[in-house]
């Protein structure tokens, strides 16, 4: 095909859309739909994917110090945290500290806790060298003198260890189905288009168009509905998303763990169902009308 | 040239070509006569392989008809200008468009497409309605987009099934020059028609059918045998 014939067919392509009114306008709604569909499952599923990766390897201790104990004391027990093989990191946090975090997750009402009234305990945080050594970490600096007590991020970790696994597979499988709808669903009303142009395309074989020449038109429209039709979830998928990060990450920062961030995530997400619209749209056309083209 | 040898074409439980053996020449005009339900369009449907003959051989130019596979049959088509009985336009295409895109098929440039187009609607008097949808236009002015398409690409054969039907006396004279004046520079014109004041006042070939068979092939022949 030359320059010239693609040319024809591209400008046919959108006088096509244009003339076919309402039809456009539902293959456009069926698409955008589904596509919205489409990229909130897989923001959550990514999300969730992303945070059970972070409590997976999540390698933190926190080792609060007993109420009381004093400055000397207290670098004493870091030096006995130092010694531990597993030990990468140690850093230390106070209270006026750690009541600062809690603030910023969990609201301004806990300010009345500031100054004597702060009932949390100083803390040494400390990072394992692997995610498998916190749980001996933490039982060693249990064991130590000033240590009120260890937590690991992963107290509850062996539970949710399983929870996320199962969200995961079910996710693929999930996402997997989703995608298969959405195939079903966008080509099925973009061949519902085609069908009303059975006679068309029986007419432009009859005055000597080669299937390729009747074809491409209607493979860029398809295209051009996958891609139109991905706008709107775009717009509503990008700017919900940044909103509800804004929301959620406030109250997760305390726990260390962090949802994607807004920028790369949302350009894959974004040109995902770029990708999705054009390839099934196209492809949908292109497919649909096979058996029309054997006049 | 045209040749069908020993052509049968069956639908459920009527024949509408029984034994059709004849010949039409480059350059030759032939009119298809008889009454309605004879079999004309039938005849002229196999010309352009848009109905497949039930058994025998058709052979249009270099094309064998019996043998020639899907991605051949446009090539075939290129070769004929066809006017539908009826009429065949593509409904979301205007006029202009309409005719353009048998030139764009074939490959022509934008700028001779344009000239050529102009130059056909002229010629079956509809330059005005170059911008109208064909659910705009009347039964007779979408006969003539029909030929303005078959006739712009200047094929070798014109196949026209009752080309004059739908047009008042006048208009049918001048389609009738039209056809004429492109047969005089070698085109072959096929015409099938009910119209016997024509084929008795231009005389040419006549091939008149009646319940699926050629009851006479005659030169210069009249609408009905005797006249
Ligand atoms: N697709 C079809 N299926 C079944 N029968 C058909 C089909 N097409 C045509 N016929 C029958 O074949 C016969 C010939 O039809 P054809 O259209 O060739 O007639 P015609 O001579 O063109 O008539 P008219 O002058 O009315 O256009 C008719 O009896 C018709 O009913
Ligand atoms: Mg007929």
């Amino acid at each position: 095909m030359n320059s010239l014939t693609f040319k024809r067919h591209l400008i046919e392509s959108f006088k096509s859309l244009k003339r076919n009114g309402w039809m456009t306008v539902a293959a456009l709604s069926a698409v955008a739909v589904t596509l919205l569909l489409v990229g909130v499952l897989l923001s959550v599923l990514m999300n969730i994917n992303k945070i059970a990766s972070d409590i997976e390897n999540d390698v933190q201790v926190r080792v609060l110090i007993n109420r009381g104990t004093s400055k000397k004391q207290e670098n004493t027990l870091r030096q006995n945290l130092a010694k531990l093989d597993e030990v990468k990191s140690i850093r230390y946090s106070s209270k006026k500290q750690e009541l600062k975090d809690v603030i910023g997750s969990y609201g301004k009402e806990f300010k009345l806790f500031s100054g004597d009234d702060n009932p949390l305990n100083d803390v040494f945080v400390v990072k394992a060298k692997k995610p498998k050594q916190t749980v001996k970490v933490a039982k060693q600096a249990e064991k130590m003198k000033y240590v009120y007590t260890a937590k690991y991020g992963g107290a509850s970790a062996k539970k949710l260890f399983k929870i996320v696994d199962n969200i995961r597979t079910w996710g693929i499988g999930i996402s997997l189905l989703l995608l298969f709808v959405a195939v079903f669903l966008i080509s099925n009303t973009i061949r519902i288009t085609i069908l009303s142009r059975k006679d068309e395309i029986g007419i432009m074989r009859l005055v000597g168009a080669t299937n390729g020449f009747i074809r491409w038109p209607f493979i860029l429209e398809g295209a051009w509905t996958g891609l139109f039709g991905a706008i709107v979830p775009i717009i509503i998928v990008d700017f919900g998303y940044v909103w509800l990060y804004r929301i959620l990450s406030a109250s997760l920062a305390s726990t260390g763990y962090h949802l994607l961030t807004p920028g790369t995530f949302l350009i894959q997400i974004d040109l995902l169902l770029i990708l999705i619209g054009i390839i099934i749209g196209a492809l949908g056309s292109g497919l649909s009308m096979r058996r029309f083209l054997k006049i | 040239m045209i040749e069908f040898t020993h052509v049968y074409k069956k639908y459920d439980n009527t024949t509408a070509a029984a034994d059709f053996t004849l010949q039409i020449k480059q350059g030759e005009f032939v009119y298809v006569v008889g009454p309605s339900g004879a079999g004309k369009s039938t005849f002229i449907k196999m010309m352009y392989h848009e109905e497949r003959p039930t058994s025998g051989k058709i052979k249009i130019n270099e094309f064998e008809l019996d043998k020639i596979k899907n991605h051949e049959i446009p090539y075939l088509r290129r070769e004929l200008g066809v006017v539908f009985q009826d009429f065949k336009l593509l409904p979301r295409m205007t006029v202009f468009e309409n005719v353009a895109y048998a030139l764009q098929v074939i490959g022509k440039k934008p700028a001779e497409i344009k000239e050529r187009v102009e130059h056909v609607l002229a010629l079956v008097g509809l330059v005005n309605k170059a911008d109208s949808f064909p659910s705009e236009l009347s039964g007779g002015e979408q006969q003539r987009i029909s030929i303005a398409r078959a006739i712009a690409k200047k094929p070798e054969i014109v196949i026209a099934d009752e080309p004059t039907g739908n047009l008042d006396p006048g208009t049918a004279e001048g389609i009738m020059d039209i056809l004429e004046r492109i047969n005089q520079q070698g085109t072959t014109i096929v015409m099938a028609t009910h119209n016997s004041t024509i084929v008795n006042e231009r005389k040419h070939r006549v091939i008149e059918i009646e319940s699926g068979k050629i009851v006479r092939d005659q030169q210069e022949g009249g609408f009905s045998e005797h006249e």
